[in-house]
Formats: C-alpha cells, structure tokens, sequence
C-alpha cells in the first residue's frame, strides 16, 4: 500500500465507518458538495447522499445540537467544526448539555466532534487554537489528538463506535505533511492508550499531535549528546493514560512534557499534580514544562515562531532537566 | 383569537367528548399536582426551586395532547402539563422535586429536567433556553432518515425566543424541513422583564417569517383553540412541510419561582388574567355544550385525588441517593450499559450497500479533482430531492385515541434503598 497523508486516513477511517454501518452520518458546514474545507469528506456526499452528508448554515450550536438530537435515536453522527476555533460557539450546547446528558439523565451521546486544530500554519489568532483544556475539565467527554495518520484512522474509528461524546482533534500542521503507510482493512487504536515512540532511560519526554513529532526530533539531538529520551504519545489525554505514564517515569525518574496548548493550565500541569500525587518518591528532578506562550495565537512567522514550542526549546529543556 | 397568520382550516376539526375530557382532565392534574407541590414546598419537602406553570396550564396539556405516541418531546420547565400527557406518572415529577433515588434522574437533577429515550420520547431540558431547538431538530432529522415519521415538539417562552441558539436552531430546521414544532409561550414575563421589553415586536410568531417557517398566533388559555392549532401544525409538520411555530398568548401568575412574590406585575394585568383562568373557562365551555355534568366532575376531582394521594406517598417515602452514587454515571461504559440501535423504518438495504439516495441534479465540468471523485463531470447533490423514505406522502394517521384518563395506578412502593449499584435503565 501507498503511504496516505494524516488527512486521507481522517477521510478513510469515515468512509468505512460510513460504508459498514447506515447510523454513522456527518454533519457540518462545506462537509457536502465542498467536501470539507480541508478535503476530510471529498467523496462522501457522492457515496453516501445529503441525507447522511449533511451541508448546515454556519450555526455551530445548531450543528451540536442537531448532532445530540440525532444520537438519541440510535445514529452516531460526525460534527464537523470547520475550523476547531470555532468550538467556542458551541460550548453551552457541548458542556452542559452533550457532556451532562449520560450522568445526569442516562442519555448517552455517542457524537464525535472533530476539525483542524493547532497552529504553526500562520492561521493567526482565530485559525490556530488547541482548545483541548476547556473541555477537559468538563466530565463527560472524551478528547482525542493523533499524531500519525495510522492512530487518526485508528482512534477515528474508535471514537465514532464509542457510546460517549468524543472530542477528535486533527493537527492541521500533519495534515499534508506525513505519510505513512497504514494496513489495508478495519483496524481501530483503542482510547486512553498512550505509546512509547522512541525507548529511552534518562528522560521521560510527553507530548501529543504535532509536538510529538517535534519531541522525537529533540530525542533524536539529545541521543548525540548522550541522553537517551524516552517519548511517549498521549494519543489520548481523556482518559490519560496514567499506567503508562507512571511506568515510564518510574524508570527514567525525570519527567518533561511538550504541549503546543499555551501554558497556564494545559495538561502539564494536570500531569505534574498527577505525578506527584502517585510518583513523588520517584521524581529525581523538577517537571519541566515546555508549551506555547500565554498569549492569543500571533499571526506573523516572526511571533508565531516565537510563540510556539520547537525541538531547540524542548533540547534546551531537556538538557537541563538531564542534569538533576 | 385565535389569530391564524396561517389560517386554520376553516372547518375545524370535531373532538370527541372522550377527548374534551381528557384534555379537561390533564389540565386539573396538571394543576393538582403543582399545588400538591406548592405545600410540599411548603413544607421544606422540596430540595430546589419551585416553578409554576399557573394559569399556562392549557398550552402544555393542549400542544402535546396532539402529539402521537411515537413523538418526540422537549419541555420547558413550565411544562409539567406536557409531561403528564406524554404518560410520565406524577410520582416521577414529585420525586424529581425531591431530589430521590427513585427519580428519572436518581437525584442527579431536580424539577422536570429529566427524559426517557426507550419509551416516552422525552429529551431532558436543561436551564440555557433555546438549546432544545436544533437538538429536537436532529430527533427530527434522525426520525426522517429512519423512516419514523416522528414530529418533534419543544417549547420556548417569549424570553428565550431572543437567545442566539433559537434562531440557530429553527433556521435549521427550515433549511432542513425537520418535522418540528416549536410552541413560543408567550407569558409575557421572562422573570422581571416585561415582553416589551424585551422585543419590540406585537406577535413573537412574526419572527418565524424571517426563516420561511409557518407559524400560528392563539390563545394560549383556550385548550380547545390551542389543541387544534397543534394538532394542525403537528399534521403539517409530519406531512413534509417543514417546522411550525405557534405563539400561544398567556401568562404567567406566579412569579419566577416561589421565591418570587412578582410585585413588578401591574395589578390590572393580573385581574384581567386572573379571570381567563384556562380551568375556568374551558369548564364553562364544557358546561354550556353539555359535555361535563356534575357527576363526572367529581369523579374526576377523586381520581386525581386518589392518584396523587399515592404518588405523593410514595415520593414522600424514598430513600434520598446514597452518597457514592455521585462519582457514578459520567461515562457510558460500552454496550453492557447501553446498547444503541436505531428502529429502522424503512428498508435497510436502501442504505447497504451504501449508495446515494438522491440524484444528482447537474452535473460541474471539472468538479472534483481529488482521489475519490469519479471524474472531470462529478454530480452535484443538492439535497433538494427527497429522499426515497419521504418521498410517499404519509397515510393519514389516526387522530389521537382519547387516554380515558389514566389508568389507576397501582399503588407503588418504594423500594429499598438497595446499597449496591443497580442495574441500568433498559437498555435502548
């Protein structure tokens, strides 16, 4: 098989949850005729029909809504924001009521919402957002970011078969930019399993979608200098994988996370309570976080590279951290 | 009134005495049980806020006493008289207010804010109005494609009709042509604040117009006008036509909730209500045409009474949630809690393989570069052909059956509080 673009496994893994199973329907704005700003559904209104390819006005909220209504009756609808930023809009309709509906009244809502998230593409301040965090702290979701077309096609699958609300967020940066080869035929990647992508005993590098990538580039620098990283890919941060986490940490003893999220209370920070809540006696050294700045997402190449975390900042780090 | 901006078939449709009374008799349970809850309430029996539906009770009873079985509902919080129609049994409302493990929602949620999607078809509303709007659209657009032939209802007050989700929600159900019908409960208060206030338009239904949606004006405290009204609009509706939206014109007597003595309402507001009570004057109709003699009424009144007699004891006497129930339940834990299946309607081999259902209506010479086109001329599909489930209008469905009031219900009792987890609701 040809190696596929992390876009074309996004579109791949619907085409066939939509060719084995009629309650898989997408809903959205372009998704249709456009076939997606970014090209996920190319193909689908043609294979599947508008009634299971559904084209709506740009109304966020009537997207989510629509979505949770028609789970109720047994479908498993895909929402697609066309933008992630655009998930704000929504948020009453996805936090208190998609998220409350399984605790609160027994009704689950299996939907997947998911669209191009991140930055580093100059998409400016309303074009670039990691929005996983806000809806971390709301029980009730799911929150999913691959790093690799064969988990996007994977965790895709996973999350459309799941019977809870699951937020699927695609790096737009690797949307085009890495092929893999994937195995022809069904294959899922199950939720909450983080994996060890480069083994490693002096550190313990986390990190997630396109900062994983930039992590194994720091590794890869780090390994000429002597130190041996071990970089996990969270893949999934609701549920975290702890187990694997915590084993990592247990053996290396330093912990580092790399997240493109701005700093102030991304999941760094839940790990580093984490970690020394169920890993104290094992830390030989500070968590070090290394994230984008606390600020909006800048729009000139100048600021947004600034802004962003990048292989030289997570080296530097990790030099330091090496040294404890 | 009724002013029809859509008019009303000129000969309106006859109800049967059975079905007067039973919209007679939901309205009286309706209220009876809200004032069996005013003294729970009283009594510091009631966990939360309180919020009555006084003097509205001829919009809820009558809009969803139109509604089939197999509908789908979303109410509001004045909506208990909906609730009662729809079949959900008072002591579920009362054990809600009181926040008991025998409660729809097993004390995670209070007041009427609980569903059941198995067999009432109910969605749970939830405090930010207007949220309902496009999720009862997708019940609609879910029952289209399944082939149900549902119509979804839900209901919004004239504050609620000015939040952005509304406007969201019923243009997309006109754009889509979704089966719904949203009742706007005009009560002219949305806590404190007067409609005027609010929108500076005579009739809230006008705002249907600007997204092509037929709608309706009527008094919302004659039951009769009111059941009529919907149950046209839940004809139109289920026949194609898109959503509907009726303005019911009422008002709301008591304040927000209980807190709420209301002094802001001018007095001669409330007089000139207070004497279109909907009971009343629907009682007064039924008097005139000989529909309801004395006898019955009573009848009716000691039925009620029996039926909440049980239903509040039984409340009265459950067990509050035990306390490690409030880390259970966040997540769906796979098909051992629920298995979700669809109740297909129409043929399933319509849809595998998968095919698609409409045709195309023009072709784009050179449309669709990509992999998965099929070439230089890819067909456009619109979406303005119906699908081939939709496409026979329906048969006429029966009107609905009279209740005959509800069955007696057997006396219910408690269980005990069983301390291990228990077994989920059916599955659905």
């Amino acid at each position: 098989m040809a190696p596929i673009t992390f876009l074309e496994a996004i579109r791949q893994a619907m085409f066939e949850e939509m060719a084995a199973d009629p309650r898989v329907v997408l809903i959205g704005e372009d998704v249709g005729v456009y076939g997606g700003a970014f090209k996920t559904s190319e193909g689908l209104l043609e294979k599947f029909g508008w009634e299971r390819v559904i084209d709506t006005p740009i109304s966020e909220s009537a997207i989510i809504g629509a979505a949770c209504g028609m789970s109720y009756l047994g479908l498993r609808p895909i929402a697609e924001m066309q933008f992630i930023d655009f998930i704000a809009c929504c948020f009453n309709q996805l936090t208190n009521f998609v998220a409350k509906g399984h605790y609160l009244w027994n009704a689950p809502a299996p939907i997947v919402v998911r669209g191009p998230a991140g930055g580093g593409v100059h998409g400016g301040p309303f074009h670039s957002l990691n929005p996983e965090m806000y809806f971390l702290h709301t029980p009730g979701f799911k929150i999913v970011y691959p790093s690799t077309p064969y988990d996007a096609k994977g965790l895709l699958k996973s999350s459309i078969r799941d019977n809870n609300p699951v937020l699927f967020f695609e790096h737009k940066f690797l949307y085009r930019r890495i092929k893999e080869e994937i195995p022809s035929g069904d294959y899922t990647v199950p939720l909450g399993k983080a994996i060890v992508r480069r083994e490693g005993r002096n550190l313990t590098i986390l990190s997630y979608a396109a900062m994983m990538h930039t992590s194994l580039e720091a590794a890869e620098a780090l390994a000429k200098e002597g130190i041996e990283a071990e970089v996990i890919d969270l893949r999934t941060l609701m549920p975290l994988d702890e187990e694997t986490i915590l084993a990592s940490v247990k053996r290396t003893n330093k912990c580092l996370v790399v997240h493109e999220d701005t700093k102030t209370g991304g999941i760094a920070a839940e790990i580093s309570a984490m970690l020394f809540e169920k890993a104290f006696h094992d830390l030989d050294g500070p968590l070090v976080r290394v994230a984008s700045l606390d600020t909006p997402v800048p729009y000139a190449p100048t600021l947004e590279e600034a802004f962003l975390p990048n292989a030289q900042k997570v080296f530097a780090a990790a030099r330091e951290l090496a040294k404890f | 009134m009724p002013v029809a901006q859509t008019p009303i078939n000129a000969k309106p449709q006859k109800l049967s005495r059975l079905q007067y009374l039973d919209l007679y008799y939901y309205m009286r349970l309706n209220r009876e049980v809200e004032e069996t809850m005013t003294r729970l309430f009283r009594q510091n029996k009631i966990v939360g806020g309180l919020y009555s539906s006084l003097g509205q009770e001829a919009v809820s009873v009558g809009t969803a006493y139109a509604l089939e079985k197999r509908d789908w509902m979303a109410p509001m919080i004045r909506n208990i008289g909906a609730l009662l129609v729809k079949g959900v049994p008072p002591r579920d409302i009362f054990t809600q207010h009181m926040a008991k493990y025998t409660s729809p929602t097993k004390g995670k949620d209070g007041t009427s804010h609980f569903g059941d999607l198995e067999n009432l078809h109910i969605v749970s509303p939830i405090s930010m109005l207007g949220d309902l709007i496009p999720v009862m659209t997708g019940v609609a657009m879910a029952g289209r494609y399944l082939g149900q032939r549902i119509v979804a209802m839900t209901w919004i007050g004239d504050g609620g009709s000015s939040t952005g989700v509304f406007h969201e929600g019923l243009n997309l159900a006109a754009s889509q042509k979704a089966a719904l019908v949203l009742v706007l409960e005009n009560n002219l208060w949305a806590y404190s604040t007067p409609v005027r206030r609010q929108v500076p338009i005579e009739n809230l239904a006008d705002r249907a117009k600007a997204y092509g949606v037929s709608s309706y004006v009527v008094d919302g405290n004659d039951v009769v006008a009111v059941y009529r009204t919907a149950k046209e609009a839940v004809d139109r509706a289920r026949s194609g036509e898109g959503p509907v939206l009726i303005e019911a014109k009422t008002f709301r007597r008591h304040g927000h909730a209980q807190h709420d003595p209301a002094e802001y309402v001018p007095k001669e507001q409330r007089a000139h209500w207070e004497k279109r009570d909907p009971i009343a004057l629907f009682e007064e109709f039924l008097g005139k045409e000989r529909l309801l003699n004395a006898k019955e009424k009573k009848e009716i009144e000691s039925k009620i009474n029996v039926l909440l007699e049980n239903e509040r004891e039984f409340a009265e006497n459950s067990p509050l949630p035990p306390p490690e129930t409030a880390a259970e339940g966040v997540y769906c834990t796979g098909p051992e809690c629920h298995d979700i299946q669809p109740k297909w309607e129409r043929p399933i081999d319509e849809l595998l393989p998968p095919k698609s259902c409409v045709d195309p209506v023009w072709t784009v010479e050179g449309f669709g570069r990509g992999s998965s086109s099929r070439g230089s001329t890819a067909p456009i599909h619109f979406g303005d052909v119906p699908a081939a489930a939709s496409r026979e209008k329906p048969a006429a469905l029966p009107d609905r059956e009279p209740h005959l009031f509800v069955k007696p219900a057997k006396k219910p009792s408690p269980p005990k509080l069983a301390r291990k987890k228990s077994a989920k609701k059916g599955a659905r």
